[in-house]
């Protein structure tokens, strides 16, 4: 458990680290927190030729509001935003979902962006990303485009991230007064990987449920009310949609049974919340 | 030395741990920790990849020759140098620490590299090429016994390494009479407790002595050093074995770190320098040691009352690929009280031992109690049920009644002490089963599923170092040579300042056996605990040891602690003798109490220790005649209750047998499935207790790793021998979240056969807790075939009628991997190109075209028309890996139809599979159909199995996409941003 060989750089100006990215192209990656790129550069599952830590890029630490969206730098660690004063105001969602999101000591290290960029189809933050209708920034020293995060996601840890590219920032959209949030999991133990985590959101164009853990990436739908006929036929079609994983830990039948459970219940606290 | 004032009364306080403030502050020493001569060199070890293989070539050649490498060793490197490590049954079997012409586990070491560092030794692993030619493997026990099953060990002919049938009493007499026979079958899983620290061992070889001397966080049995000196081919006076001051807990399984004292020692000698090993964690889980698995199929004669009279076992016992000393112990450590807590006087036992595709098997705590009680505990709940009869009855029906002690079992056991019927009145009153019970009937009236369980053990402690043997048949035994007994060793010393040192050969691994020591030696000599100071650290060639030695078997509060006893009691009589001779009284009036010994009558007549202790190092000559000294004085002890076994197979296996009796209260979630322990309550009884907080510190851990094994952990396996728990991600461990508190209740009934009348207490709960949950969620969903662990995909199959149809038929069905287990990839999906059938046939043949269209290909190579070889670098995310590919055509209609299988083998894994591709025409061109199933293994399939599905989905996307767009369907090859993704979001709505 110990990396292959690779070279580190630690830039002190973004267009240091783009230069860097844009020429080891294939063979560089990002390292922020760390959190999930040690552990397979430790078993080298991961191996790559040039590490760029952009954390001593100040313009990326930052968390910034301006509108109706809120821009969190690709520096920001997670327990960063978790203590963010306009969290629960701003990003309600987010406040619910961040007891679920690892541990405190790898939400300590691990950065919003890197999570995103990992793009894990169990995490918490892709999840609540999609589910709000978030977007991603991505730089590279030709260009600066910004995705929508429903479009950056695409599949088991991958995603629209070119070579060359990182992220600069996610946009989450503000909570609007009125609307309802909640976000549900459930996992083996405390911190675990989510078999099914659900985020919801209640707002006047109707329902709309977030589902991680069972695709290979986070996938969002818009539901009928909950008193609706067609509510119970809409979300048992949507468990079904999603090519649900067997794996050791939950079948797929599981997990199918959990959208239905854990969605409806996550809809409703939404709308509740909404009321 | 702070001041003497407290005297008396140590035994039995919960008294601050002397080895707290040091391990609390990072002061712990741990081998990991050690200073070590400046030329050490690392070890890293490279591991199968498969769990069943013959190994066909080895290419060493580039690890040899990367700077800073300076031995690498392949199996017959090793061999050369030593001897087969013995095996403890009679087979035509060899044991080697490390592979040689074949594989038999994922995780089996197959070479080694000594290097400057670590980063170096594992760099070179990536340079040895290791040709294997896969065979079938096997995993499950009883498929291992079928007759065209593949066999592990050809000199052996079979996988069945061991079978022995015993008889007590007449069973077959019990069962023919009996008003009922009620049987239970059973599998009990894989599982581990897992320690902190890893396996460490610092070697080094001495040339001109041909001597070895490791360091190793080794545990004991020290009967296992006997195993390394004769497999290192030396005397055991050249192969000096110490262990690190601190340990990081070991369970049991620390036992099984010898093979690599074997394999550090041989590298040492071949490097000619000192070699280092710390073992990872992926190491750990992979293939550090493991609980045996068990079938086991009881059945029990039963009268109408609930009564036993006979109960007839076979069990089937699972060791892995290589019965590796002391194995098959698990199966014969519970011999002699294989009837539990339960006076039963017909026994048939039939023990099988089987070799399976899996990690040898070796000690862990609860050692063969856990596979044992969780048949006979689901057994006396199934037999209350199908009577009828309150369950709780039917274990006070049968247990050994209290006026019975000592009580010989049917097998031989010895039970040493117990009031097995007050114990339990007691934990009903003192763990509210009134209250549970109401609670329960509450729940159930509003719909819940709310279970009460029950579990009744004897808890083995101080193994018999002779019950191995009762594997062989008497006429081997006579053969063989007598083995019993268990020698427990204890020094105590006094420095000529009179201060005490104790010495142990107990190898303790955080259980606070310094502290106890202090308490027992400091109370017998009247001084302070402060005045005692404990060394447990062990080397071979300077300590007192013997086979005993070590940390198992419970052996520490029973034996060891009691042989510090019996030598403090000896130096205190000799220091008795000289008081009296200084203050002229006789020596039975002499006490020790606040550093001073005094005459009992007179306390003002009275000599301080010191000056008493000191008299044998300053002034030997003032000695009384027939007085001897008192700087040092070494016991052995071995109780004479542990005999070998008798003609007719009867052996008390272990020394002293405490007692357990857990209740559970467990609510189980009807929509997740999740099992909830409302309430546990667990009463003891491990004879006089020495320090009450370790005492609830044992149970509390045992608890917890009980936890992990009845809800949360196992060694998983795929059908191919792939090992799928290589991560604490998937071996999950119960954290504190996980762990709820259960209610600790005593009952003391002293052992009289040990000199402080106390049990053994370090493993009960790992027997008792699994099962109680298990009872408690039958007893809950009414289900009989209960199995370990309570996932909630288990438990969820149980609780869940007919799922809900989707509104309109799928368009393809759900990628499944497998319900068993097996991790199989399965998919299939479809393109459309534009060009002719013809033409797409002919690129599927083409090395060109393949290498264009497969992904990450570096070379494509023909060998024949139907057979290619690739080299492909394949990743997902940052997971990256070269990969050499092999594939074959097969069933080939042209153009229409063909078979691709084949196999790829890299550093990161294997993995074989096939595909049918087959070609329709379109009106616009071509539509390819495919269908795959792919087996995946190696370090992928252990660490990162949440991976693979989706890997195999874009990695094969990838190929047919390609392949479309090579034949004209898809859009211009391009660079830009965002071409995978529509690309595959293309393909994903065509699947």
């Amino acid at each position: 458990m110990k990396p292959a060989s690779f070279d580190f750089l630690c830039p002190d100006t973004l267009e240091e680290a783009l230069a860097a990215l844009a020429e080891g192209g294939g063979e560089a990656r990002v390292i922020a927190g760390g959190q999930s790129l040690v552990p397979m550069l430790n078993m080298r599952l991961a191996r790559p030729g040039l590490l760029v830590d952009i954390m001593r890029l100040e313009a990326l630490r930052r968390i910034e509001t301006s509108g109706d969206e809120i821009t969190v730098g690709a520096g920001v660690r997670q327990a960063e935003l978790e203590a963010w004063t306009n969290l629960s105001r701003d990003l309600p969602l987010l406040a619910a979902a961040f007891p679920w999101l690892g541990h405190v000591q790898t939400r300590a290290r691990g950065t919003v962006c890197g999570s995103v960029a990992h793009a894990d189809p169990s995490a918490e933050l892709p999840l609540s990303l999609v589910t709000l209708g978030g977007a991603v920034t991505l730089r590279s020293r030709k260009q600066k485009r910004k995705v929508k995060a429903d479009d950056f996601f695409i599949g088991m840890m991958a995603t629209d991230l070119a070579e060359g590219e990182m992220i600069e920032a996610v946009h989450f959209p503000k909570a609007r007064t009125g609307n309802g949030y909640a976000f549900r999991e459930i996992g083996r133990r405390h911190g675990d990987f989510a078999i099914v985590a659900c985020a919801a959101v209640a707002d006047e164009k109707g329902l709309r449920l977030g589902i991680a853990g069972v695709d290979d990436r986070p996938r969002v739908f818009a539901l009928p009310a909950l008193n609706d006929d067609q509510f119970d036929d809409a979300l048992n079609d949507i468990a079904w949609s999603l090519n649900a994983r067997d794996d050791i830990h939950a079948s797929a039948r599981y997990r199918r049974e959990l959208v239905r459970n854990l969605g409806r219940e996550t809809l409703k606290e939404a709308s509740r919340c909404r009321a | 030395m702070k001041s003497l004032e407290t005297a008396g009364g140590l035994v039995g306080r919960t008294v601050e741990r002397v080895e707290d403030a040091g391990l609390l502050t990072g002061h712990g020493r741990y081998i990991d920790d050690l200073p070590v001569r400046r030329d050490t060199a690392h070890l890293a070890i490279l591991r199968s990849p498969h769990g069943h293989a013959e190994i066909r070539a080895i290419n060493t050649t580039a690890a040899r020759a990367l700077p800073g490498v300076s031995a690498v060793l392949t199996g017959d490197d090793v061999a050369r140098l030593t001897r087969s490590m013995t095996v403890g049954v009679k087979a035509n079997v060899e044991c080697w620490p490390i592979a040689r012409d074949r594989v038999r586990y994922v995780g089996e070491p197959v070479a080694l590299v000594v290097a400057e560092n670590r980063y170096v030794a594992e760099d070179a692993l990536d340079l040895i090429e290791v040709e294997y030619e896969t065979l079938a493997a096997i995993v499950d026990p009883e498929k291992a016994l079928a007759a065209d099953a593949p066999v592990l060990h050809p000199s052996l002919g079979t996988n069945l390494i061991n079978e022995r049938s015993f008889r007590y009493g007449d069973p077959e007499a019990a069962l023919a009479t009996a008003d009922h026979r009620i049987s239970i079958r059973i599998a009990y899983p894989r599982n581990s407790c897992t320690p902190i620290e890893t396996y460490g061992v610092i070697a080094e070889y001495d040339p001109g002595e041909d001597a070895y001397d490791v360091t190793a966080n080794f545990q004991g049995p020290f009967s296992i050093h006997a195993v390394i000196s004769r497999a290192l081919n030396v005397p055991g006076n050249r192969m000096r074995l110490r262990t690190p001051p601190d340990s990081g807990g070991s369970f049991g399984i620390k036992q099984g770190v010898f093979p690599y004292v074997i394999l550090a020692a041989v590298a040492a000698r071949v490097a000619g320098r000192p070699v280092k090993w710390i073992e990872d964690r992926l190491e750990h889980l992979t293939a550090s040691v493991s609980a045996t698995n068990r079938v086991t199929t009881l059945e029990a004669a039963v009268a109408a009352d609930g009564r036993i009279t006979a109960l007839c076992w076979d069990q089937l016992e699972d060791c892995g690929a290589h019965l590796r000393a002391p194995e098959p112990a698990t199966l014969y450590r519970m011999h002699g009280n294989m009837t539990g807590a339960y006076a039963i006087e017909n026994v048939a036992i039939r023990n099988r031992v089987v070799l399976t595709n899996k990690t040898p098997t070796g000690l862990n705590r609860g050692f063969g109690g856990p596979q044992v009680y969780f048949a006979l505990e689901r057994l006396v709940h199934k037999i209350a049920d199908e009577l009828g009869l309150d369950r709780l009855q039917v274990i006070r029906r049968n247990l050994v009644p209290a006026d019975a002690f000592p009580y010989r079992t049917a097998t031989g056991g010895l039970l040493d002490s117990g009031d097995y019927q007050t114990a339990i009145d007691r934990a009903c009153a003192e763990g509210g089963l009134d209250a549970l019970r109401l609670r329960r009937d509450q729940a159930r009236a509003e719909g819940r599923l709310y279970g009460i369980g029950y579990a009744t053990v004897v808890e083995p402690s101080v193994s018999n170092m002779g019950y191995i043997t009762t594997v062989l048949t008497p006429e081997e035994r006579a053969k063989a040579g007598p083995k019993n007994g268990a020698q427990s060793v204890a020094t105590v010393a006094i420095d000529p300042l009179g201060s005490i040192t104790v010495k142990v050969a107990s190898v303790p691994q955080g259980q606070g056996h310094r502290t106890v020591l202090a308490q027992v030696v400091a109370e017998r000599l009247g001084l302070p605990l402060e005045a005692v100071r404990v060394n447990t650290e062990l080397d071979t060639a300077r300590d007192a040891w013997s086979i005993a030695s070590g940390n198992y078997a419970s052996r520490f509060a029973a034996a060891v602690a009691g042989a510090a006893a019996l030598a403090a009691d000896r130096i205190r009589e000799r220091l008795a003798a000289i008081a009296a001779s200084q203050l002229n009284v006789t020596a039975d009036r002499i006490d020790f109490k606040a550093g001073k010994l005094f005459d009992r009558d007179n306390p003002d007549n009275a000599i301080s220790f010191g000056r008493v202790a000191a008299a044998s190092h300053w002034a030997p000559g003032t000695l009384p005649d027939g007085t001897g000294q008192t700087i040092r004085e070494t016991v052995f002890w071995t109780p004479e209750q542990l005999e070998g076994p008798t003609a007719t197979d009867g052996i008390n296996s272990s020394l002293c047998h405490g007692f357990i009796f857990d209740i559970c209260g467990a609510e189980i979630d009807r929509t997740t499935g999740q099992v909830r322990i409302d309430r546990y309550v667990t009463m003891h009884d491990c004879g006089r207790i020495l320090h009450p907080g370790m005492v609830d510190g044992q149970v509390r851990g045992g608890f917890a790793q009980a936890i992990g094994a009845a809800l949360y952990e196992e060694y998983a396996y795929g059908g191919d021998g792939s090992f799928l728990t290589g991560t604490l991600a998937d071996y999950l461990i119960p954290t504190v979240m996980e762990t709820p508190e259960p209610l600790i209740l005593h009952h003391e009934t002293l052992s009289p056969f040990t000199p402080l009348g106390a049990k053994g207490v370090g493993e009960g709960n790992c027997m008792s807790t699994p099962v109680c949950i298990a009872n408690a969620v039958a007893d809950a969903l009414g289900v009989e075939n209960i199995r370990l662990p309570l996932s909630p995909r288990r438990v969820s199959e149980w609780l869940y009628g007919e799922e809900r149809p989707p509104s309109k038929p799928q368009d393809s069905t759900p990628v499944a991997t497998g319900a068993s287990g097996e991790r199989l990839l399965t998919g299939s999906g479809s393109a459309d190109v534009v060009a002719t059938r013809q033409s797409v046939w002919t690129m599927l043949l083409d090395p060109n075209t393949l290498k264009a269209i497969i992904p990450g290909a570096h070379e494509v190579r023909k060998v024949s028309d139907s057979h290619f070889r690739a080299e492909v670098t394949l990743g997902i995310g940052p997971v990256k890996g070269r990969y050499r590919a092999d594939i074959r055509l097969s069933d080939m209609v042209a153009p229409q139809a063909v078979t691709l299988s084949g196999g790829t083998e890299g550093a990161l894994g294997s993995g074989r599979g096939t595909g049918r591709v087959t070609l329709t025409e379109t009106a616009t061109g071509t539509r390819i159909d495919y269908r795959y199933e792919a087996a995946i293994g190696g370090k992928v399939a252990s660490v990162g199995g949440r991976l693979l599905d989706g890997a195999a989905r874009v990695v094969i996307g990838q190929f047919f996409q390609a392949l479309a767009r090579h034949a004209g369907g898809g859009g211009p090859p391009s660079a830009a941003a965002g071409f995978t993704q529509r690309l595959l979001s293309l393909f994903r709505r065509r699947r």
